[in-house]
């Protein structure tokens, strides 16, 4: 099996803007943008690739940080970054197409990072 | 100028099958923008890690769509072997690769029959999906599930097929193979079909670069991109080729994936001629510590799997970014400027899996 | 009036479903399965509709369109509930936007297990609504006639 190869870059929230203007001038193309959160903070990956080596900038943010959009430079970058706003409840500016928090809705509001988590059910379900 | 005014498109439409909800707004009759809304299938899957064993969560991970299920869990499981290191052997490898091919066959034909029927030639929706059901017997045969298979797990796959039922597989696809070119043949060459999608919803090869479009979706406009050209899985040793289309309308999409019908017959065929003997798991012992981003080619196009794990028996992030979500862009793009009565036909190439969109 | 059952019109929602048991529904009005012979035929509007049927556990988002829909088809009606989730929100039932079972919001008459469910079970719950469809037409002829 051969793997695709992934480079994984940490860089700062104020030189999110810059560095993906680097890779679009590169040619890359916008692969995801993901966010995983980690109890007190959260970490974005922004991926890119032109063919199959991938790389990926990282940034890590806390709660309340504002994160710029980079929807001015990959306009279909909107998705994601209305995403990464209904389900973490993070602060994304600038987004070209904004949501306002309705791309997603769900019942409990950004539901990866309120509690609770996940709902319970007794062993044997609850019939 | 004319008023512009905003009409809504489903979530509960007759065409679509799933609920995708569309505000267009429109001067007269033509599409001025698409404002997509989705949502009504979150589930929050994602989430469930947090409670499931990576093991077990195999299984969930199938269910993030009814039709992609098997691609879904060996991309999974491809995630969390190459964070343990897991060398899968070489007969599961090939088997998983026929059960995605398969996969990809009756996504492809279900995808046919339902353009077909957006387009009102109902004869044609019914025939393709008489062909699926011929491919759904061999993957029932195999696997003891039609849609959900459930045959994928961590560090393998739990059934085995036998050598005689490979034969008759090959054989049973060597049968249905004149009819899946006859109905090719009526894609390619049917004067409804041809002027119904030639130059609709067309994206350029740049747009297509640029706003992300994967999958059937960036091929039929040129861009060559295929995760099984990478290799993963079997498919590194079958000699596999994209199937590229370059208008980059409704009919080159449509072509793409009746074309990938046939590669897939072709695949299979190549794989069952090249199976390794062999055991089809490897035993797997603790928990996965690490992260990684697995892609592989769904029928829609290029997903991704990552998972973080910090050695815990549940694994801390799952994310899926599944070739739909990242086909809305260039969704929105295409239904610019075109007319009100072709949308359900445009919105329908990109083969939205909204299932799959919003997990 | 009295051949309800002979022709009855169904529509079809995906209410959160994987997609598994919407393909099944499907598949059971193409030609293997062929579930027009039973006069069935899938409409897209609600107020032609006399079987609602449903797939998947209800959302936030769905539960809306899910309650539209019930409310706008005419009486008698008649819901099935197609797979695990519907009945009870099957796998998905501890996710944080699924709110159980499609009997949540609106009452169902059969429910048809399995993950995804089958197109032979499919029919069968078809068919047995059908009964059920029957019999709530036998009862308000009969209210009717009271009234009157």
């Amino acid at each position: 099996m051969i793997e695709q190869k992934h480079t994984i870059t940490e860089i700062a929230v104020t030189d999110l803007l810059k560095k993906t203007g680097e890779c679009h001038e590169k040619g890359h193309r916008l692969v995801q943008i993901g966010c995983t959160p980690l109890g007190d903070c959260y970490e974005i990956n922004y991926t890119f690739t032109t063919s199959w080596d991938f790389e990926s900038l990282r940034i890590t943010v806390n709660d309340g940080d504002k994160i710029p959009s980079i929807s001015g430079i990959y306009w279909g970058a909107f998705i994601y970054e209305n995403e990464i706003h209904d389900l973490f409840g993070l602060t994304v500016t600038d987004i070209n197409v904004d949501f306002q928090g309705h791309l997603i809705e769900t019942r409990i509001p950004s539901p990866f990072k309120n509690a609770p988590p996940v709902t319970k059910v007794k062993k044997g379900g609850d019939a | 100028m004319g008023n512009q005014i905003v009409v809504p498109f489903g979530p509960q439409h007759p065409v679509l099958p799933e609920p995708i909800h569309l505000d267009l707004v429109l001067e007269d009759e033509r599409v001025v923008e698409a404002v997509p809304t989705i949502g009504y299938v979150h589930r929050g899957l994602e989430k469930l890690v947090e409670k499931r064993d990576y093991k077990d969560y195999v299984l969930i991970a199938e269910r993030i769509c009814g039709i992609c299920s098997f691609t879904h869990s060996v991309t999974y499981c491809n995630a969390i072997e190459r964070i343990m290191g897991i060398e899968v052997p070489a007969r599961a490898q090939f088997i998983r690769t026929i059960w995605m091919e398969y996969s990809r066959m009756h996504s492809h034909l279900l995808w046919l029959g339902l353009t077909a029927d957006a387009m009102g030639f109902e004869n044609l929706f019914m025939n393709a999906w008489r062909l699926r059901e011929e491919i759904l017997d061999d993957m029932e045969a195999t696997t003891g599930g039609r849609v959900i298979q459930g045959s994928c797990k961590v560090g393998g796959i739990r059934r085995d097929i036998s050598d005689d039922k490979l034969g008759e597989m090959v054989d049973h696809l060597k049968k249905i193979r004149p009819l899946l070119e006859e109905s090719n043949r009526i894609f390619t060459h049917d004067q409804t079909v041809r002027h119904r999608m030639r130059g609709l919803g067309v994206l350029s090869k740049e747009d297509a670069w640029d706003l992300g479009a994967v999958g059937p979706t960036a091929r039929g406009s040129g861009c060559d991109m295929d995760v099984r050209s990478s290799g993963y899985s079997a498919y590194g040793e079958l000699g596999f080729k994209p199937v590229v289309f370059t208008h980059g309308d409704c009919l080159d999409r449509c072509l793409v994936r009746s074309e990938e019908v046939l590669a897939a017959v072709d695949l299979v065929e190549r794989a069952v001629a090249k199976m390794p003997d062999g055991p089809i798991e490897e035993k797997v012992k603790g928990n996965p510590d690490g992260e990684y981003f697995a892609f592989s080619e769904q029928p829609r196009g290029e997903c991704m799997h990552y998972i973080k794990a910090n050695g815990k028996k549940n694994i801390v992030r799952h994310r899926v970014r599944t070739p739909t979500l990242t086909n809305i862009p260039p969704l929105v793009k295409m239904l610019e400027g075109i007319e009100m009565a072709d949308v359900p036909v445009v919105v329908l190439t990109i083969d939205p899996c909204i299932g799959c969109a919003e997990r | 009036m009295s051949y309800i059952t002979k022709s009855p019109w169904i529509i079809h929602y995906d209410g959160s479903s994987c997609n598994g048991c919407d393909i099944e529904v499907l598949a059971c009005l193409t030609p293997l399965y062929d579930l027009e012979r039973f006069g069935i035929v899938n409409t897209g509007n609600p107020k032609h509709a006399d079987v609602f049927l449903i797939t998947g556990g209800i959302n936030e988002q769905s539960r809306a369109v899910v309650k539209n829909t019930y409310e706008q088809m005419p009486d008698p009606k008649v819901v099935v509930a197609i797979g695990i989730c519907a009945a009870t929100g099957g796998v998905f039932r501890e996710c944080y936007n699924i709110m159980g079972g499609v009997d949540k919001v609106i009452p169902v008459d059969v429910y048809v297990p399995g993950c995804a469910a089958r197109p032979e079970s499919i029919i069968d719950g078809v068919v047995s609504a059908l009964g059920i469809l029957e019999e709530k037409r036998a009862k308000m002829a009969e209210k009717g006639g009271k009234k009157q």
